[in-house]
């Protein structure tokens, strides 16, 4: 089913460099003339995936995670910067119709090979499809299987997240959100695709059934060797699942390491505060804990600050910050920061 | 039973039941709990396992019809709530009895600006005079926080950010210094270091004006840092209810052992898998037999698949209900 065989060790599998993504939102206050203002949603994210890694990207409400996670994806169109997919451009594979860009070919085929696990549950299955319709579009799309091989298929991919596969007939409004949550990887997986792009598939779910998505998110990439890119706001979550952690503020990726370095020595003052913000289930820690709490709130993308974005709230803010954008640099092997304070 | 004096809030085996078409649905099946003046209480549980309703219950804001109560009194000092009039009942709401939503979005008039909402809680409740009423208010958003509070007060819901809305929520409650808050999920719709923010301002007002919280909420780590009892509810009951340091360090009932240990924690070594309590959330409408954890429990008995579980002492501050553990009597 996958395409082990030609294991690249050297090339990455993904490659993703100062990739940008640009909304035009309605200026406000401009009621009648429609002024648009530039929505700088990611701006210069650069990182790559080795195939069979996951990389947890994390970050609060707005932060761009899910809007790179799309760009990656090509769901939407990069406004800048290049994608490269297993050594092909993937950010190039666009044609203009009229005023529009659409995907070419190139892309359309791609699909195949990479897909996208959503946040809602409840949103991204179309309540008048019944589970084995919705199993079957991607297979239809690509003209996989057909007749009652194509049911077979489903039946397999129903087990393969844990499902009964009679359950085919039904609906989704007949699921709980974690079922749901089940359905929506199976569609994922029908095309056997290599690279996942899992935005926020567990923070619509009740905290039981969290850690059985989690589980088997993780089961599935060790089985089908899934490159996995993984998108959330929990940080206490991501780590479990995560081979490496970039930590994104307002656009851009600040601190990317491994996992346990993320949590054993973060290094950018965001990431600290973030991680003394993860409330601790032990009351006797949570009592003695020192909290960074960060004052103020997230700069709107509308008009960031300029220098750092994190300068604003920052408490070890110098005067450099102000002004000078700090670009990521390697501190250790393995371990970049975007901060000038640091060293 | 303690003195009810001491008792700012007490529950007594309060059950709320739906009549809908599926047939109905104990939302509330025979809850009861204390709540001390000044004190903490978090309510822990997942999606319908009955800590929303049970706040909403004895704040009387639940529509009935559909939903009745078979049993149950809910005192608030000497009287019990459930039996007051509609006038009577919007008295004590907003001036000694408070509520903060978990959305502050849909829980502010879009309408109105804020300085609107808040001093009508002034006006209604303490005949307060417009300008004072507005002073307070004023007061009231610089002590939660609000930067510019005095030109800000005249703004719409819409123009504060999510944690700042949750500022003015709060400070709504507060306005008239109540002596209970009922707080249900008040920083899930936040980011966390919001949460933070949020969880570090109720926790110092409440000591400043003395309230008793019930804080209803999913996460165990915010009931960790912010309650001094817990009492965690399944299927519309409380199964275990204790201090927060022993339910935490002491964990009884299977569900409470389940939900710590499934909760991906920042503060453990990396897990390659997390314990996974098996099964789904049961359904309200058509609940097992005996212990309605039973088809997710690893010890279940045949007694559990029949008979509902006894609620076994602990110590003197502790309790869970449940057939496979040993109490001390």
């Amino acid at each position: 089913m996958n395409t082990m065989g030609k294991e690249k060790i050297e090339k990455n599998f993904l490659d993703v460099s100062d990739l940008a993504v640009q909304f035009y939102v309605p200026k406000r206050g401009g009621f009648f003339r429609q002024e648009r203002a530039e929505l700088k949603a990611v701006d210069g994210v650069s990182f790559s995936m080795s195939r069979g890694e996951t990389l947890g990207l994390v970050g609060e409400s707005g932060c761009g995670k899910s809007t790179t996670g799309r760009a990656v994806l090509q769901l939407l169109r990069p406004s800048r910067g290049c994608v490269i997919f297993d050594e092909e451009p993937i950010h190039e594979f666009w044609k203009k119709k009229g005023q529009k860009w659409i995907w070419d070919q190139r892309l359309r085929d791609l699909r195949r090979r990479m897909q996208m696990i959503f946040q809602d549950p409840f949103a991204s299955l179309n309540p008048r499809m019944t589970v084995e319709s919705i199993l079957a579009e991607p297979l239809r799309n690509f003209d996989v299987t057909q007749g009652v091989e194509r049911r077979e298929k489903i039946q397999q991919l129903l087990m393969t997240v844990g499902m009964d596969p009679r359950c085919m007939r039904r609906y989704p409004h007949e699921f709980s959100g974690g079922q749901r949550q089940r359905i929506g990887i199976a569609r994922a997986l029908a095309l056997g695709p290599e690279f996942i792009v899992a935005d926020e598939p567990i923070s619509a779910l009740d905290v039981s059934i969290q850690a059985q998505i989690m589980n088997l998110l993780s089961e599935l990439r060790d089985n089908l060797g899934l490159t996995l890119l993984f998108i959330a706001h929990d940080l206490a979550a991501i780590r479990h699942v995560s081979d490496r952690i970039a930590v994104m503020y307002l656009g851009r990726i600040v601190e990317l390491a491994s996992a346990q370095t993320i949590v054993d020595r973060p290094q950018h003052p965001y990431t600290q505060a973030l991680l003394s913000a993860v409330p601790v289930p032990d009351p006797r820690q949570e009592r003695l804990r020192q909290r960074t709490v960060l004052s103020g709130e997230m700069p709107s993308p509308i008009n960031p600050p300029a220098g750092c974005p994190f300068h604003t709230r920052c408490p070890l803010c110098e005067e450099r910050c102000r002004s000078e954008l700090p670009v990521m640099r390697t501190i250790e092997t393995g371990h970049q920061v975007a901060c000038h304070v640091v060293n | 039973m303690e003195n009810r004096s001491e008792n700012v809030f007490e529950v007594c085996d309060l059950r709320t039941y739906f009549r809908t078409d599926d047939g109905l649905v104990k939302a509330v099946d025979g809850v009861s709990f204390t709540v001390k003046r000044g004190e903490t209480l978090g309510i822990v549980g997942e999606s319908g396992s009955g800590k929303s309703v049970t706040c909403l219950s004895a704040m009387r804001l639940v529509p009935k019809p559909p939903a009745f109560h078979p049993t149950g009194a809910v005192y608030f000092g000497d009287t019990n709530l459930l039996s007051l009039t509609e006038p009577e009942i919007q008295k004590l709401r907003g001036e000694r009895l408070a509520m903060i939503f978990q959305d502050p979005l849909t829980s502010l008039n879009p309408y109105l600006t804020v300085a609107r909402q808040l001093t009508e809680v002034l006006e209604v409740h303490q005949d307060a005079r417009p300008a004072a009423a507005r002073r307070t208010s004023i007061e009231m958003l610089e002590r939660v926080g609000i930067p510019d509070a005095a030109s800000r007060i005249d703004q719409h819901p819409h123009q504060f950010s999510g944690g700042m809305r949750q500022r003015v929520m709060i400070a709504m409650a507060l306005l008239c210094g109540p002596e209970l808050l009922f707080a249900d999920e008040p920083t899930t719709a936040l980011d966390v270091t919001i949460q933070a923010q949020i969880l570090e301002l109720i926790k110092n007002l409440q000591k400043a004006i003395g309230t008793a919280v019930v804080l209803v909420t999913h996460d165990l780590g915010v009931v960790a840092g912010l309650t001094d009892r817990v009492a965690v509810m399944y299927a519309g009951r409380i199964v275990e209810e204790g201090t927060t340091a022993e339910v935490f360090a002491n964990p009884q009932h299977p569900y409470t052992r389940g939900l710590l240990e499934s909760m991906p924690r920042i503060d453990t070594p990396i897990q390659k898998s997390l314990y996974a309590i098996p099964g789904l959330p049961p359904d309200l409408g058509n609940l097992p037999a005996g212990c309605p954890f039973h088809p997710r429990c690893a010890f279940a008995t045949i007694q559990c698949q029949n008979i509902y579980p006894e609620t076994k002492v602990i110590s003197s501050t502790h309790q869970a209900t449940c057939w496979e553990i040993e109490g001390t009597k």
